[in-house]
């Protein structure tokens, strides 16, 4: 039978920026993204000029009068049980927060990603290994196994960043296995094998980029996702030690003024909700930009 | 005459439109098709041939796909007036369709005697479930495929099966009207012939007309009695076979569409493909849509939009012929 | 399917086996022991070693971990408790049983509220009925479970005094802990299911029964529908790990006596007989309950139960 099909030029020319400029495009369409960006851009700002926006430190504490004060023009949020400013300790809490977020996050993309990459590419025994140990591993659930790794090494910055990278770069090992299994099937991939490019090559340049969107909207999604985990870990008295100041820790000191001193709850827990949306928003939004078939 | 059309379309206008952009489908077509007879749409990826399907059926994306004008007559009712129940009853019992990707559009969760029987009791409320039965191995015998399979899965079936699994349910109301929407493309080369020669030989059994949508002259000129070109959402030329293979005059789109075509007869070293991309449906030129590509592109064609020209059962729609006999047609190999 | 779920069974085995020996791994980094916390500052090494010895606490890492497996498998006997000196097991069970019944009703009662709704607001898309519940869900979604948990003590129990702050004896004192586990994941199964079902709707398969004539209510809820809980049910089996998380904090939010506020209260004594013992009972359930997950998506794909029909042979 004859293939006579109608011929499309093969001059369209698909240049990476215009791709990246579409997706910014698409993004900026969406209310819901760039109410998202506006706010987290707001809160970046805030936190990053703390010194220069409140008169006080997270530590200072004030003398009997000045406990668990109300919002007033001199303590914009109130003053908590050892008469340190809310406001202050939110933000410099926010800093803490935020750093560890982020850095939880990028240290379970990159071994995450790596593993899964791994795993997804070589296949076979290497797959079996890695696959069947994360099984293993995924059957303790996560708080249980931040407990003890808390238990075993103790509550700090650093030992919290191990908690949370342990606990969520499970996630990436199969979400990248699985693109990368579904990529590798690809005939520009096959086409690179029998070009003779090695393993590390066709992972770098061929497989990894193409997974990427999907990477980075889970990343994204997964900075909130952190933030909540983490501010759960210090109101549980996992996370970091008092008296540094944590949105969890500062909840979790509210709780027991909840009827004396309301304003030691509702700040903190604002700034956890806003802070987590403001992502939320973000990462839906780039979801939606990068597969604009998904928005109907 | 009148009452030999199982179809006629009349100026429709279809746009998609959402909160980026307007993209203007379908510009005005007209499309008739006699009783019994196949009509050939055929044109690049992006035409507006499966938006027409669509329409015909009134299954456009609810949310973003609008019929700005027309009519669809089909048989005697007027397609776009009827209710939405009304529709429902037409669809699956009077015209049906077969899809292009038959991967997809089997429901996996579902056996194929399953969906095949929804078909039948859709459109038969007073058949036993025995009789049902009985109609779904008719239908799977009569795609070639054994009525035993009738409980296995779509997953367990290869691509040309499932295919003949679609065919098989939207003939099993014996339609009216058959729409296949590049119902080949998505199989393998071998796959493809036999499930074209199916179709042929099924249209005829059940004497049912049918819309084949298609890119590939080939198929054309294999199953079908008449032919329309599409172009941009446009009907750039149209005719029965016979006009547009052997015809005289061409739209040079149509002519690009025969160039782009490996031949045994010529010796040439490369194919001709069309130079250029379509342009887009969202900012169409103001002239004829075919100017930026066309080797014959005058200034006319750059400012007005061309009219129809009409020479008995053969249509076009170009400035070259504007002047009945003035100019001449595009020779080959220009 | 028999062979695949005796499979799956056997393969507990190695998975409670690797679950021990990566708690008694994290363990054995621990700095400090039992003993000096036990006896305190002021008594001498001599003393520390003593007790350690007996606590079974200096042994190679190794020949604790086969001790450990041989004395829970051979004689169900999970240790002694180093702080309090009873039996781990008589300790754990009573609270097990209230941690797993405070996720067992989060997971019934976060897909009750999360699933139908997720499904009408994808049918409703749009509508006020979709931007409503959506909206509350996107909240919920950003708001740990200890607020939402410190909020309703705030409303019910301290300004509306209408249920009590802390306990299980009553019915009431129930209320709030179940709501506390069982919100934030319902927000996360509407999210999801709505997405799924909405990704459903899109597919040809939907189309292809709107073009056989099916009525709207057929498409939706025959054809899309059920595709579109398959992934639900595995997203549900997911957040089992977060219920035990809103578990653990509801047990400390309202003074519930549950095993995540044991563990909680015992790392501060290093009493790993049982911190290991709670996280093993909890991790086997946790287990069962993704093997039960896993059944019920191949019993209602198609596509899993042929494969696992082919693994028979």
């Amino acid at each position: 039978m004859s293939q006579a099909t109608v011929q499309t030029p093969d001059k369209i020319v698909f240049k990476k920026q215009s791709q990246a400029k579409e997706v910014w495009r698409r993004y900026k369409k969406n209310k819901g993204a760039v109410i998202g960006l506006v706010l987290f851009s707001f809160i970046l700002i805030l936190l990053a000029g703390a010194n220069f926006i409140v008169p006080y430190s997270a530590a200072t504490k004030g003398v009997f009068s000045q406990i668990n004060q109300p919002p007033s023009s001199e303590h914009l949020f109130g003053t908590d049980s050892y008469g340190r400013d809310v406001f202050a300790r939110v933000l410099y809490g926010g800093r803490t927060s935020l750093m560890v977020a982020l850095l939880a996050t990028a240290s379970s993309c990159l071994i995450g990603s790596t593993l899964g990459a791994i795993a997804g590419y070589f296949g076979g025994r290497v797959d079996g290994v890695i696959m069947r140990s994360l099984d293993i591993f995924m059957s303790i659930p996560d708080i249980l196994f931040t407990m003890a790794v808390v238990f075993a090494l103790g509550a700090n910055f650093q030992n919290l960043l191990i908690a949370l990278t342990l606990a969520y770069f499970t996630n990436y090992v199969r979400l990248v296995r699985s693109q990368v299994l579904n990529l590798a099937e690809q005939d520009y991939v096959e086409a690179a094998k029998a070009g003779g490019s090695g393993s590390t090559r066709i992972i770098l340049t061929h497989i990894l980029p193409n997974a990427m969107g999907v990477i980075i909207v889970n990343t994204t999604l997964n900075v909130a996702k952190i933030i909540l985990y983490e501010s759960t870990l210090s109101f549980l008295g996992l996370g970091m030690p008092p008296p540094a100041p944590a949105w969890g820790l500062m909840l979790a000191e509210a709780r027991e003024f909840m009827r004396a001193a309301p304003h030691l709850m509702f700040f903190p827990a604002v700034a956890i909700v806003v802070s987590a949306s403001s992502i939320n928003l973000i990462g839906d939004g780039l979801r939606d930009a990068l597969d604009p078939k998904l928005k109907s | 005459m009148k009452n030999d059309l199982i179809l006629d379309i009349k100026n429709l206008r279809v746009i998609y439109q959402t909160d980026l952009e307007t993209v203007e489908a379908i510009n005005g077509i007209d499309l008739k098709i006699n009783k019994g007879k196949t009509l050939g749409l055929v044109g690049e990826t992006g035409a507006g041939k499966t938006t027409t399907a669509l329409s015909i059926m009134r299954l456009l994306p609810e949310k973003t796909g609008k019929i700005l004008s027309g009519e669809i007559h089909f048989d005697r009712q007027e397609l776009l007036k009827l209710s939405p129940l009304e529709m429902r009853k037409v669809r699956g019992n009077r015209i049906a369709m077969v899809f292009q990707d038959p991967m997809t559009s089997l429901n996996p969760v579902m056996t194929v005697r399953e969906q095949i029987a929804e078909a039948i009791k859709l459109h038969n409320a007073n058949l036993s479930n025995d009789e049902v039965d009985q109609r779904v191995e008719t239908a799977l015998s009569m795609v070639g495929i054994l009525p035993s399979r009738k409980n296995e899965y779509p997953h367990q079936f290869s691509g040309g099966m499932k295919q003949r699994v679609v065919i098989a349910m939207a003939l099993v109301c014996e339609p009216d009207l058959l729409i296949a929407d590049e119902p080949t493309t998505a199989l393998d080369v071998t796959i493809q012939a036999q499930v074209l020669m199916m179709i042929r030989e099924l249209r005829d059994r059940i004497g049912t007309s049918m819309l084949m949508i298609t890119h590939d002259l080939g198929i054309v000129a294999k199953i079908c009695d008449d032919v329309a070109v599409m172009y941009a959402g446009q009907i750039v030329e149209s005719g029965t076979v016979f006009d547009l293979f052997t015809g005289e005059k061409r739209h040079p789109y149509t002519q690009g569409l025969f160039d782009s075509i490996p031949s045994l007869n010529t010796r040439s070293n490369r194919l001709k493909p069309i130079q250029g991309l379509m342009p887009d449906p969202s900012n169409l030129p103001k002239g004829c849509c075919f100017a930026p590509r066309c080797q014959h592109c005058m200034d006319i064609c750059i400012n007005e939009r061309p009219k129809q020209v009409i020479e008995g059962t053969h249509t076009l729609l170009c400035h070259l012929f504007a002047d009945s006999s003035a100019a001449p047609a595009p020779q080959e190999g220009e | 399917m028999y062979r695949y779920v005796i499979n799956r069974l056997l393969f507990l085995i190695p998975s409670v086996l690797g679950v021990i020996f990566i708690l008694f791994l994290v363990m054995s980094m621990t700095p400090g022991d039992p003993a000096r916390i036990l006896l305190g500052d002021a008594a001498s090494q001599a003393q520390v070693d003593e007790l350690n010895r007996q606590l079974g606490y200096d042994l190679p890492f190794m020949e604790k971990y086969v001790r450990y497996v041989y004395k829970m498998v051979v004689e169900q006997d999970f240790g002694v408790s180093y702080f309090t000196k009873q039996s781990v097991f008589e300790e754990i069970w009573p609270r097990y049983k209230v941690t797993v019944s405070l996720a067992f009703i989060g997971i019934v009662l976060s897909s009750l509220i999360g699933i139908p709704f997720g499904i009408y607001t994808a049918v409703r898309q749009y509508s006020l009925w979709d931007t409503i519940p959506s909206l509350i869900a996107f909240f919920i979604a950003a708001i740990p479970s200890f607020v939402l948990g410190m909020l309703l003590l705030y409303a019910f129990s301290l300004q509306l005094n209408w249920l009590p702050s802390y306990g299980i004896e009553s019915f009431s004192s129930f209320i709030m802990p179940a709501l506390a586990v069982s919100i934030p994941p319902a927000a996360f199964n509407l999210r999801f299911t709505k997405s799924s079902m909405l990704e459903s709707i899109r597919q040809d398969y939907v189309r292809t029964a709107r073009a056989k004539g099916a009525s709207e209510h057929t498409v939706i809820w025959k054809h899309a529908l059920h595709n579109a809980l398959l992934p639900v049910v595995t997203n549900v089996g997911m957040s089992l790990g977060n219920l035990i998380c809103g578990a653990v904090v509801a047990e400390k939010l309202f003074s519930i006596p549950g095993i995540g506020s044991l563990i909680v209260d015992r790392i501060t004594y290093k009493d790993e007989p049982v911190i290991i013992a709670g996280t093993i009972l909890i991790s086997v359930c946790f287990t069962v309950v993704m093997l039960l997950v896993d059944l019920i998506y191949a019993y209602i794909d198609p596509r899993i139960r042929a494969k696992y029909a082919r693994v028979k042979g």
